[in-house]
């Protein structure tokens, strides 16, 4: 989310929608009123399901499983969902130095300093903005907003990052997208909707305005924040379109831009790689089905978190239907 | 929907709070008082300020005929030099029109998909076969264009799986990742696996709004399953329908860079150039500056103007719009 593309209205509807999308029917089970449908629509609508949920799988075991095939495996092509004679060699090879490890280092890194760097600006920029009584407020949410609705566009946006001074910088990757106007307003709204008389009596306990951000705000804030970190390090860790447009020097390559080269465009890996030239190297597809594998295992992780969090509806209270 | 009504409406309590006293006195008095509050909007309105307002003076270039060794303030003032060669420039053309053509084919396939999708996953009774579905289609908007494309053409690349086992079997490769007359079509199947399932979520959160007594009654009254589809559960996510629409015609020409970019090799600049990969290639590839900001400064322009005329419209017709 931290790349240009975010500020394409779609993906704020769609995120936006993500917090609704919770509240379920009180219970399962057919209600009483509803008929039982008949048997061929139950039938059509399993199978339906079920090609769906395929389509959308397989390919993912496919690319696992030819990750995993030995030499022989891959001549023989066809849709392997089982290698027969599983091997870890793609693995190792990638695994044992070179520009892979490098890219997958320069990602974690910058998916670990980014988030934080992120959350920083974005929790107190909100807590500022959520504060009642403030002159001027309204119209520095008006410039948090207004940047949802108009894009700087490529161009100046290269020119201000060149004219800085970090072409070829990891700043450069983080700080265009270092506030999603989005993400902000979602904090904000949450910090809002807080207990106000508990801020209000430590306020006039003689809480600082820090002590009420860091000890009463954040700390009732967890879920909501969890979840906007989440989206915005899958955000930093997807994120292409700003390491193609700053980073010119393949060397400070993270790891989708080293997937596009290797995987997309087929640059022979083994010289790359540093794979030592003494021992036979695994097939091509299976080292570019393993970089695919080893990009997509950081989501596969926090997926699940995400999933809890955006179906619990922690975001529920900055969305008004 | 959230932002509009989050400027609008004060924050709860505030009549209550010890800041009504401070209303009264005057407004230098309020700022200092508030003065810590200021400390921590500071530097997220700095960046605000350098990197999203700075870069939109920025566009100033697409006045000039910029320099990269000259610099912004000193390159000569073209006056609309830019903008006219526009007009008359063959691949803006070829651009523009197959992000229009895009557009179109997403708007008929891939707008549709993600409410059937939604409308298949409601009439689930059991709630562990839907989250189940849900958990699975949800999963490949988190992945990245990178990786999506390199699993299609793992399975229907050249290379692929699929020609794989054509050629096993005796027949004869299909060309489906590289071939440029059925690429706009191959885009919005992408474009409908990655992210069909994600978009249910906001129709589902609207279908699970609609009260479930209007499915009784009409049920009481005798209206099967089909005819409660059609005068119940359509109507009440047309607003929800129209809203989603009117942001998907003003963003019509952004259709994205990524899933463009990375297959235009494939294909060939004829068939995936679009706006966005037209002016990062002839701005930063060639150094064309002014006239790649030109461009981009008419998309945001037109941009603007698609989403007022389609608000206006979704007013004037459907009595909702979101401004």
């Amino acid at each position: 989310m931290a790349t240009y593309e975010t500020t394409n209205p779609r993906t704020d509807a769609s995120a936006m929608a993500a917090a609704a999308a919770t509240k379920r029917r009180p219970s399962g089970g057919r209600p009483p009123w509803m008929e039982k449908p008949p048997l061929w629509m139950t039938a059509l609508k399993s199978i339906t399901l079920a090609f769906i949920v395929l389509i959308m799988l397989l390919p993912f075991v496919h690319v696992f499983a030819v990750s995993l095939s030995s030499y022989e495996d891959v001549l023989a092509g066809g849709l392997v969902l089982f290698p027969s004679n599983p091997t870890m060699a793609a693995y190792e090879a990638i695994f044992r130095g070179g520009i892979v490890v490098r890219a997958l280092q320069v990602s974690v890194g910058l998916t670990l300093f980014g988030t934080l760097a992120q959350m920083i600006f974005t929790t107190t920029m909100a807590w500022g903005l959520s504060r009642p009584g403030v002159p001027g407020s309204k119209t520095m949410l008006f410039i948090v907003l207004g940047a949802l609705l108009i894009a700087p566009g490529i161009i100046p946006m290269y020119l201000l990052i060149k004219e800085l001074g970090l072409l070829d910088t990891y700043q450069a990757l983080i700080l265009p997208g270092l506030i999603s106007s989005f993400n902000l307003v979602i904090v904000r709204q949450f910090f809002m909707n807080l207990p106000q008389d508990l801020i209000d009596s430590a306020r006039i306990d003689g809480a600082s305005e820090w002590h009420l951000f860091w000890h009463i705000a954040l700390p009732l804030s967890k879920a909501v924040l969890a979840v906007v970190a989440l989206f915005y390090a899958v955000g930093i860790w997807n994120s292409f379109f700003n390491a193609i447009l700053y980073l010119h020097d393949p060397t400070k390559w993270p790891i989708q831009l080293v997937l596009r080269q290797y995987v997309l465009q087929g640059t022979d890996i083994a010289n790359a790689a540093d794979l030592p030239s003494n021992v036979p190297q695994p097939p091509a597809r299976t080292l570019q089905m393993a970089i695919v594998v080893v990009a997509t295992v950081p989501i596969l992780i926090v997926y699940p978190f995400l999933q809890k969090y955006f179906t619990k509806g922690v975001l529920t209270g900055a969305i008004k239907g | 929907m959230d932002t509009a009504s989050g400027v609008q409406t004060s924050p709860p309590g505030q009549a209550s709070t010890p800041h009504v006293k401070t209303r009264k006195t005057s407004v230098w008095k309020r700022m200092w008082a508030n003065r810590a509050v200021y400390l921590f909007i500071l530097p997220g309105l700095l960046w605000y300020v350098v990197f999203h307002y700075l870069p939109i003076l920025g566009n100033v270039i697409a006045f000039k005929d910029y320099s990269i060794f000259i610099g912004i303030l000193d390159s000569p003032w073209v006056g609309l030099e830019n903008f006219r060669d526009i007009v008359t420039d063959p691949a803006f053309e070829i651009a523009l029109r197959n992000t229009l053509i895009i557009e179109g084919l997403q708007l008929i396939f891939a707008f549709p998909a993600p409410l059937a999708l939604a409308l298949l996953l409601n009439s689930l009774i059991n709630e562990r076969v839907k989250r189940g579905v849900q958990s699975v289609v949800y999963l490949p908007h988190f992945l990245s264009w990178v990786i999506v494309i390199a699993v299609w053409q793992q399975l229907f690349g050249g290379t692929g799986f699929l020609n794989q086992l054509l050629l096993n079997q005796g027949f004869d490769r299909v060309s489906i990742m590289n071939n440029p007359d059925t690429f706009k079509f191959l885009v919005v199947l992408q474009s409908v696996w990655k992210e069909a399932g994600w978009g249910t979520i906001i129709f589902l959160a609207a279908l699970t709004k609609i009260d479930v007594q209007l499915y009784e009654a009409a049920a009481m009254d005798g209206a099967g399953g089909f005819r409660r589809l059609i005068n119940i559960t359509l109507p009440g996510i047309r607003s929800i329908v129209v809203l989603l629409l009117i942001l998907r015609l003003g963003s019509m020409l952004t259709v994205g860079f990524e899933q463009y970019f990375l297959q235009r090799g494939a294909v060939g600049a004829n068939a995936a150039e679009v706006l966005d990969t037209f002016v990062y290639f002839r701005g930063i590839v060639n150094g064309d500056w002014s006239f790649a900001a030109a461009v981009g400064l008419v998309r945001a322009i037109a941009g603007a103007f698609l989403i007022y005329v389609a608000n206006w419209t979704a007013k004037r017709f459907f009595d909702e719009g979101i401004f």
